[in-house]
């Protein structure tokens, strides 16, 4: 029973809140287009400050982020949304795989298609010499 | 005969795909408005003010270029953790003081900054005139400004005349003369 009650506590139990290493490498500095991990910038310096404070007053990640946007715009993300215009930064490189895939499939079964060159009748002096070798390779 | 079709699909595509790159490249040239504004200036030239709607960060609301029609305008570009924007402040509220029963506007153009830093700013250095966010960076690419602090000057006709000033205004007497000469400008006295 009591590990059934602790079960319970931990499923229902909220998340964890975030950290700042959680968030600073997922938003970028907008003066000098890194993560800010890797800023010191004075504005990356106060981006931390500011999430510290939202962490403090127990936003989530997810809504640390959405207030960043709301003040920066959709750069400030360093991954870009699954949405809209932005979409095209994550449907691109699949499209592109998928094309990639696509023209090898083609050429390979082109190439598994392709008529083998039939064996006309040898030259009478490159047959002589085959002939030769054969005899020689076999004595 | 398959595969000369494919060859002429594959070639298809490639040329398709370089005409796309193309046709973006020129679309952005095209709408790049402020990529030449500093050096129209540089050459003493006085280009049209790029037009902008953007939201107040001093009340609710947005201002546009347009609703200072007939006004002159210094468009200052400022963040609350520029050293050098603070220092300059004080000129640009003097200016505007001084200035405004002429027509003369002093807009401050927020940008890359948290919007608290920016509104205890304002309080701090005392601004008191109107103040936009440009949080897309959107005013900051049509004038082709590259930092802050950094100042344009516009006239009652709305072209942009002077000189672009990179760096507070404040800063050496170079830019003290500037100023006073991209107000006049701008002013038409």
């Amino acid at each position: 029973m009591t590990l059934l009650v602790a079960l319970v506590a931990v499923l229902l139990a909220a998340p964890a809140p975030p950290t700042l290493s959680d968030i600073e490498d997922e938003v970028v500095c907008p003066t000098c287009q890194v993560t800010l991990d890797q800023s010191n910038a004075p504005i990356a310096e106060r981006m931390r400050a500011y999430i510290r404070e939202r962490i403090a007053a127990g936003d989530s990640k997810e809504e640390i982020k959405a207030k960043l946007v709301e003040q920066f715009g959709p750069r400030v993300l360093a991954v870009p949304e699954r949405r809209g215009f932005d979409l095209i930064a994550w449907l691109l490189p699949i499209g592109g795989a998928v094309l990639a895939a696509a023209v090898l499939g083609a050429l390979a079964w082109r190439w598994s298609r392709a008529p083998r060159g039939e064996a006309g009748p040898l030259a009478p002096d490159v047959e002589r010499r085959l002939d030769e070798e054969l005899a020689r390779f076999d004595g | 005969m398959t595969g000369a079709r494919l060859k002429v699909g594959a070639q298809a595509l490639a040329v398709g795909l370089v005409v796309a790159l193309l046709a973006l490249l020129v679309w952005k040239l095209v709408h790049d408005e402020g990529s030449g504004i500093p050096s129209a200036l540089a050459r003493g030239e006085q280009p049209p003010a790029p037009a902008f709607t953007l939201p107040r960060l001093d009340r609710e609301g947005t201002l546009s270029l347009a609703d200072l029609r007939g006004q002159a305008v210094v468009i200052n570009f400022w963040a609350s953790w520029c050293a050098p924007c603070k220092e300059e402040a004080p000129v640009l509220e003097a200016a505007w003081r001084e200035h405004r029963d002429e027509g003369l506007v002093v807009l401050g153009v927020d940008f890359n900054d948290l919007r608290s830093d920016a509104l205890a700013f304002m309080r701090e250095v005392g601004m008191t005139y109107p103040v936009v966010y440009d949080r897309d960076g959107e005013l900051v690419a049509k004038y082709g400004a590259t930092g802050v602090p950094e100042t344009f000057f516009v006239d009652r006709r709305g072209r942009l005349v002077g000189k672009r000033i990179a760096g507070a205004v404040n800063a050496r007497d170079e830019f003290r003369r500037d100023f006073e000469e991209g107000l006049r400008l701008a002013l038409g006295s």
